[in-house]
């Protein structure tokens, strides 16, 4: 069984679609979307969700006001800014005369430590369990796919995506497959990195923007400062060939293979709007999958059904051939 | 005023508004710009400023003093982040882990535990010139997180707490560069600003991320509205769920190559597009009219970073 992460570092730059096209062209897989706090490959491969679970993570504290004395020792000791008021640190006066100087915590700010709970004298604050949102199974018309959906402003994405790849990895064990596909978050940080420790693969798709190139290169980093082998996919490379060829020279000399070059083509935003992948099973034009479901038209940029694939699929094809050499190597 | 750029999904043109805001109000008032995606900063690619100060920025990581230390364990149960191990008597820490939160020092009974910064990014300051052509027309102030470091918003923190203490009044404006996604960076970015842009595109993906942003800035309590780039690519779907949730759509840009590759290259939109200039002003003009006269006498929760 092999893992591939694709990732980018810049947002939008194609992770997804590409991704979408992966679904369709590998054969035995499991989809694994760790973008949880923007997840999107939902939208292209159409999932039927066949278990919903709660992810309960981290914790938050939480105040008794029958308790609490308004000493404003919590307040104090808090090093996030999330305890306001209390005791002589709080605005006197401010809405109701009641409770006026009790201490208020922002549930957004409590990052769930815990200090304020153990330093109140009085035992006025708890610590509770926080559901910070779901996680899916699903089967999908190209595989299982596991993905999740973060809780608005929630904390603990890092914890999140490795609950995902664990159950993606445990669908692939049990079912014998080939593949773990991962759609990775944008960035650098808590939630990449989970995604990325002991991947076979992280395939960056890049594109030929100045901020595409800087992000790419910072990613680039990442993969190396883990350890993790890293291709590059140059996407829209036809928007600009000169910075493309920046990427070229930049990936050869940081020994990492540039494993595809993916031309601009609307008819990537044209299945992206019939929620269908670019690239079909039988080779065909996209949107044959359900053309006409919505009843709108969409002959759109270009009419699709019946004819033949599109440069971007094309190139995906390829790509994806070359992917899974890079994963056997 | 404080003006939040974000947009749930990546790559809806966050930057390009936030950077050609700056540049169309440039010289009509003080402009600072913060850029809040620590992770991949790119504003510096097209306001290319000057820097003149740059500070670390660390975390209190504990620092275990073997000789007091009686292998108790209470740091190990105090900490929430599992950064610090308590095994066979021996104390064992991991930074990486650690959010600082200070627990384990304050509740070491034997006082063995103190804190050492450990360094998870830098932030930086300068001014950038934009087309009024001042020589410190911009003020800006960048920050970047170590490769390897998960912790961001601690970075985003210390680049908020940089604001101008001028431009944050009703006589200048902050625009705030925010990170992608609706996590715990993007709400150290939006938190205390007085009104939130909320950049999308008009896709499934667009629209699919731009509710998820509605419901982080709701969770949060700042004010905003959409901006629709690339009008005309995809569908009318954006549009309509504005208008189902009653959420006004100040600006939309349409699609054009030209644009596109402007801003592959790095350039400025308002110096090669003119019209963009006015549609930014404009822009401006019905963010004033939405978030109405701002009280300076009254804190604002989030302003501050410890």
């Amino acid at each position: 069984m092999k893992e591939l992460l694709v990732i980018s570092g810049k947002g939008g730059t194609g992770k997804t679609s590409i991704v979408g096209a992966f679904a369709v062209l590998a054969d035995s897989k499991v989809l694994a979307d760790c973008d949880v706090d923007a997840a999107d490959l939902h939208l292209l491969l159409d999932p039927t969700v066949r278990t919903t679970n709660e992810f309960w993570a981290g914790k938050q504290a939480v105040l008794d006001p029958a308790m609490c004395r308004e000493c404003g020792v919590c307040a104090e000791v808090c090093r996030f800014g999330a305890i306001n008021g209390g005791g002589s640190m709080s605005v006197r006066g401010i809405g109701s005369v009641d409770n006026a100087s009790l201490p208020k915590i922002d549930p957004v700010s409590c990052e769930g430590c815990g200090v304020c709970a153990r330093a109140c004298p009085h035992g006025a604050i708890s610590m509770e369990d926080v559901m910070s949102g779901h996680w899916f199974v699903s089967d999908t018309a190209y595989g299982p796919m596991v993905h999740a959906r973060l809780g608005a402003a929630q904390e603990n994405s890092g914890k999140l995506v490795t609950e995902v790849r664990r159950e993606a990895r445990s669908i692939a064990e049990g079912q014998g497959l080939e593949y773990i596909i991962t759609d990775g978050p944008p960035g650098i940080g808590c939630p990449v990195i989970s995604s990325m420790s002991g991947v076979d693969l992280a395939l960056i798709v890049s594109e030929p923007t100045v901020s595409g190139v800087h992000d790419m290169k910072r990613v680039i980093e990442l993969a190396h400062h883990f350890g993790v082998k890293a291709a590059v996919c140059i996407n829209k490379y036809d928007l600009d060939e000169v910075s493309a060829g920046q990427i070229e020279e930049y990936c050869q000399s940081e020994g990492v293979e540039v494993a595809g070059k993916i031309p601009f083509d609307e008819e990537v935003v044209g299945a992206l709007v019939r929620g269908v992948p670019v690239v079909a099973h039988d080779g065909r034009g996209v949107g044959i999958a359900r053309a006409g479901a919505d009843g709108a038209d969409r002959s759109g940029p270009a009419g699709f059904a019946g004819r033949t694939e599109g440069k971007a699929a094309r190139a995906m094809r390829q790509l994806w051939a070359r992917v899974v050499d890079c994963l056997k190597g | 005023m404080i003006v939040s750029v974000a947009s749930g999904k990546g790559g809806t043109g966050k930057t390009t508004i936030a950077v050609n805001l700056a540049l169309a109000l440039e010289g009509t008032m003080p402009v600072d710009f913060l850029d809040c995606d620590v992770e991949e900063p790119n504003a510096h690619l097209f306001l290319h400023p000057v820097l003149e100060t740059s500070e670390r920025v660390t975390l209190p990581v504990p620092s275990v003093d073997e000789s007091k230390c009686t292998g108790c364990g209470t740091c190990a149960e105090v900490c929430a982040f599992h950064a610090i191990l308590s095994l066979g008597g021996r104390v064992i820490t991991f930074p990486e882990l650690c959010h600082g939160c200070g627990g384990c020092a304050r509740f070491c009974p034997e006082g063995a535990i103190s804190e050492v910064p450990r360094e998870i990014g830098v932030v930086e300051t300068g001014w950038a010139a934009g087309p009024a052509g001042q020589a410190r027309g911009i003020r800006f102030v960048q920050g970047r997180v170590n490769i390897g470091t998960a912790l961001a918003p601690p970075v985003v923190k210390a680049v908020r707490s940089k604001a101008g203490l001028g431009a944050g009044k009703d006589g200048g404006i902050v625009i705030i560069d925010s990170p992608p996604g609706t996590s715990c960076p993007v709400v150290a970015s939006v938190k205390g600003s007085d009104y939130c842009l909320l950049v999308t595109e008009p896709t499934p993906f667009g629209l699919n991320d731009l509710a998820l942003a509605v419901d982080m800035v709701r969770e949060v309590g700042v004010p905003f509205g959409v901006v629709i780039n690339r009008a005309g690519l995809g569908d009318d779907k954006v549009a309509a769920y504005c208008r189902q949730e009653s959420i006004p759509v100040l600006l939309e840009i349409p699609f054009n190559r030209r644009y596109a590759a402007c801003y592959a290259r790095g350039g400025q939109l308002v110096s090669d597009f003119p019209e963009l200039g006015d549609s930014l002003t404009g822009l401006w003009r019905r963010i004033r009219a939405a978030v109405g006269p701002l009280s300076e006498s009254l804190p604002r929760e989030g302003d501050t970073a410890r």
